[in-house]
Formats: C-alpha cells, sequence, structure tokens
C-alpha cells in the first residue's frame, strides 16, 4: 500500500479546486512607487491609477499611506492586497498604542513585519501580490526600504518598484546625493514621475508625493505633471520618409 | 490539358516549411529554444547639423561576455551609419547586405544614398522573414532631404523619432532622453546627451557594458568615434609580470619571419586570360 504518495495537501494546492483559495494573478493594480531620502527625510511618489488589465479603471486610488508615527508605505501591485496589508498594519500599530509604552514602532520594525508577512505569504504559494516600499524617520535616523511580493527586501538611499526600477532608478543613480533639499528632492521626484508617465502604459497623469520628517507625514494634494509634445520632429514625422510612420 | 504546376528553381534564404511543424508541438507543449539576445543599449538621436547615434560594445553569449569591445555601429554608406541590437549575427549579416544593394544602387544611379533607401530595403527585408531575423537597428543618416533617424523592429515595422534608443538598456537610455532632450542641440551638448545615454545603459543594463561608441552624421562629413568613451578600464594588473613555468626547458629557438615565405609578383598579368 503506498502511503508514501504526494500529501492531500499538496494534491490540493496544486487542483483546480484550491485554485480559488490562493492568488493566482493580480486584477486591479497599480503601477510604480518611487522613493528616496533627502535632507530631512523621506519622499515617496506614486499615481493614483488603478488598472483593471489594460483597463485604466480607477483613478482616485491613494497609494501612499502614513503607518504608525514614524512611517510612511507605498504600494504597486494588487490594490485589494493592499487593501488587506493595511488593515495587519493598523492592527499592529494598534497593538502597539495598547501597551501605551512610550514606545512606538519605527520604519524598521514596519519593515521586518512587512518582510515576513510577505515572505510566508509566498511560501504557502499564496502570495500578496504586490510590491511595496517603506520609509520614515525616528530618532533622526532615515529609513527608506522596500519588500516585493516574494519577501525579496533591501534598504538604499533610493528605491522604485516595477517599471520605476528600469526607467527612475538609471536617473536616481546620476542625480541622487546626500543633503537634496525638498525642493530640489521633489524635483527629482517629478522628473522620474514624468519619464514614466510618458513611457509606461498603465500610468496617469495624477500623482500624489508623501513626505515624512522628524516632525510628521504630510502626504500632498493630487496634482498633474507638464508634458511637452511640441517637437518639431513630431508634427510632421515622416517628412523625409513618405509612407512610414 | 496545360501544366499548371511548374517546377520552380530552388531559391535560397529561410524556407518556412517546418513553421507549421514547429506550432504544433509548441501547442502540444514543447518548450521552443530561445534566440541569443546579445544585449544592448544603442541610440540615436536628431541635433540641429544632423544625426548622432551611439552604442556600448559589449557582446554576451547568456551570461558570459563574448567580446568586450565589439563594433555595434555598422556602415551603411559614406552618409549613412546603422547601429544594431539583437542576434548579433543578424545585424552584422542584414547591414552588409544593405550596405551592398546601396552600393549598387548608387553606381546604377550616380547618385548619394538616402536614408529611406536602406529603411525601405531593411524594412523589407525583415518583414519578409517575419520577425525571424532579430535584428533591432537605429538607422541614421543625412542626404539631400536633410537630417533623418528611424527605428527598424525585428517583424519590419519602423519609426522615425528625433530620439531613439533600441536593446536591453533601452529604457534606461530612454529615461536620460526623455528628462534631457530638447530641440536643436547643438554638436558638442547632443555628443555628450548621447554618450551619458549610453553609459546609463552601460551601469543600469547588464547586459550592456565595456566602452562607448559615438557616430556624428552631418551634411557632408561623419566622424566616428570609436571608444569615445572608456568608462570601465582594467584597473588592476599584477606587478610581477606574467612568465611561464622556470620548469620549462629551452631546447632549440628557430625565428621564421612570415613576410618571407610570401612572393609578391610585380606584373599584375597573371589574372588576365
Amino acid at each position: 500500500m503506498n502511503v508514501s504518495d504526494s500529501t492531500p495537501a499538496m494534491n490540493n494546492l496544486m487542483g483546480s479546486e484550491a485554485d480559488s483559495q490562493r492568488t493566482l494573478y493580480p486584477y486591479v493594480t497599480g503601477t510604480s512607487v518611487v522613493g528616496i531620502k533627502y535632507k530631512d527625510g523621506i519622499l515617496l511618489a506614486a499615481d493614483m491609477g488603478g488598472s483593471y488589465g489594460s483597463t485604466l479603471r480607477y483613478k482616485t486610488v491613494e497609494r501612499l499611506k502614513s503607518v504608525g508615527k514614524h512611517s510612511i508605505i507605498g504600494a504597486s501591485g494588487e490594490i485589494s492586497d493592499f487593501q488587506e496589508i493595511m488593515r495587519n498594519l493598523d492592527d499592529l500599530i494598534l497593538y502597539d498604542n495598547m501597551w501605551d509604552d512610550g514606545n512606538s514602532f519605527g520604519p524598521k520594525e514596519v519593515h521586518n513585519y512587512l518582510t515576513r508577512m510577505m515572505y510566508n505569504r509566498r511560501n504557502k504559494f499564496n502570495p500578496l501580490w504586490n510590491s511595496l516600499v517603506l520609509g520614515g524617520v525616528k530618532n533622526g535616523q532615515k529609513y527608506l526600504g522596500t519588500v516585493s511580493m516574494i519577501g525579496v527586501h533591501y534598504e538604499d538611499n533610493h528605491v522604485a518598484t516595477g517599471f520605476g526600477n528600469h526607467l527612475a532608478r538609471p536617473l536616481l543613480r546620476d542625480e541622487w546625493h546626500e543633503n537634496l533639499t525638498f525642493e530640489e528632492g521633489v524635483k527629482l521626484l517629478e522628473k522620474c514621475m514624468r519619464v514614466l508617465l510618458y513611457r509606461d502604459r498603465s500610468a496617469v497623469n495624477k500623482l500624489q508625493i508623501a513626505k515624512i520628517t522628524e516632525e510628521g507625514v504630510t502626504i500632498s494634494q493630487p496634482y498633474a505633471l507638464k508634458t511637452f509634445w511640441g517637437f518639431s520632429a513630431f508634427k510632421n514625422p515622416t517628412a523625409g520618409a513618405e509612407g512610414s510612420w | 490539358m496545360s501544366q499548371i504546376s511548374e517546377s520552380m528553381p530552388p531559391k535560397g534564404g529561410f524556407s518556412f516549411d517546418l513553421c507549421k511543424r514547429n506550432q504544433m508541438l509548441v501547442n502540444k507543449g514543447l518548450k521552443q529554444p530561445s534566440f541569443l539576445k546579445t544585449g544592448t543599449t544603442i541610440v540615436g538621436l536628431v541635433f540641429q547639423d544632423g544625426v548622432i547615434l551611439g552604442a556600448d560594445t559589449r557582446a554576451t553569449e547568456g551570461p558570459i561576455v563574448a567580446d568586450k569591445n565589439c563594433e555595434k555601429i555598422h556602415y551603411m554608406a559614406p552618409n549613412i551609419y546603422c547601429c544594431g541590437a539583437g542576434t548579433a549575427a543578424d545585424t552584422e549579416a542584414v547591414t552588409d547586405m544593405v550596405s551592398s544593394q546601396l552600393k549598387l544602387h548608387r553606381y546604377h544611379t550616380g547618385r548619394e544614398s538616402r536614408v529611406v533607401t536602406a529603411l525601405t530595403l531593411l524594412k523589407s527585408h525583415l518583414f519578409s522573414y517575419q520577425g525571424h531575423v532579430s535584428a533591432a537597428l537605429v538607422l541614421g543618416g543625412v542626404d539631400v532631404t536633410g537630417p533623418h533617424l528611424h527605428t527598424i523592429y525585428p517583424h519590419g515595422s519602423t519609426d522615425t523619432l528625433p530620439f531613439a534608443t533600441m536593446g536591453s538598456g533601452s529604457l534606461a537610455a530612454m529615461a536620460v532622453f526623455e528628462s534631457k532632450y530638447r530641440e536643436g542641440l547643438t554638436r558638442d551638448e547632443g555628443v555628450k546627451l548621447v554618450a551619458e545615454a549610453i553609459c546609463s545603459g552601460i551601469f543600469n543594463d547588464l547586459g550592456s557594458g565595456s566602452n562607448v561608441d559615438v557616430c556624428v552624421i552631418t551634411k557632408g562629413k561623419k566622424e566616428y568615434l570609436r571608444n569615445y568613451l572608456t568608462p570601465n578600464p582594467r584597473t588592476y594588473v599584477s606587478e610581477k609580470g606574467y612568465t611561464f613555468s622556470k620548469k620549462t626547458e629551452v631546447l632549440h629557438t628557430k625565428i621564421t619571419p612570415l613576410k618571407e615565405l610570401v612572393d609578391v609578383i610585380e606584373a599584375g598579368d597573371a589574372m588576365e586570360e
């Protein structure tokens, strides 16, 4: 009698019935998040688009949220999983507040919690389909880190998710430096978001910038970036090559 | 009764006979071998007097760097150059072929080649091979109608653009172009921007690396700046030098200068009948 055949649990997990019990693919997704450290703290930028496949379905999705007193989180990927993560984080902060011991979770702790959560879900073949950016300031120490849906985590002076890795990180590697002022930081983030707007099909021209310093969190009102389409080559692109495009 | 089917002379080129069978195997679950992508950053931009092309110099074979300093900017005509990304053999072969066709055309017409001619020859060749010739090209040149810059994709579609990037490092290079390009750049500003875009590809993309090649084409003049920048020099060289193991005993030394073995026939009539 073969007792040692693949366990019922594994069979169930890989069968089609069990597929309704785990995330196979994302449905409503947010695109890139870009984050940088600057002189006084952290700046995060994300647009407000929630795509449903190839449709830009929702245009008022807030993908930047504050976590406790010391951190801000930005998420790309499945929006419903982000809402679940926020529920867990709010419970975590509440639990910490209940201790009422004068101490509160800083960005390092929240980042670690997120990493464990994402990695454990991935090990159970039921991931939270997000790439997260976590930034914060506590006791003068700035912290900026990222976690992916499979649990890959690291911290750096500038991070990005999704397309931001390919389009924004090269610009940040060239132009980021220690001691950016707030205006310079915002200008740099806007430069990255503009390139993403031009070249990422799921980007929308409505973004928010979140700032966190020792004083607290500010998430800006949504606004749009100016774009330039007035190249003379765009007006009459095939001037020298009739028939092509 | 007329013979409808004539036996066609055997034609060269790609034979599509096995495509249906390959598709059937893929439908049954066979994983097709993928094309060897060479990993590249190539860019082009139009400035006030002409066109500037740029390329990195790394050729990869999977995870290995096969050639540290290859040439990706190919000659098409004295006033037209073409950068190639994708399978190296395909880009070489297709640019060489069209370059020869352009030369013959120049002899036939007695005029300078036009960029649209090269464009049409390349795109119709690539289209007829339905994307199997894996060559993604940035074609640039200056002819009587002015400066032109085009991108050509492996399936045969083309774009006419003021600035373009192709290859695995194209996103890193495009980020630089989108944030810094403007109309009416001077030659030095243009070269600087192209070099910056290629460096962005070299340092941020694993498929691109080594040096920066630049080619500036203006009316009546071209400057091919091979290894314009070398930002990846070999930094460590052992001071001790390299010698063979001392156990090797030299028995006999004979040096044969190779030039003596070649007889040069001065009379020149050898080939005529």
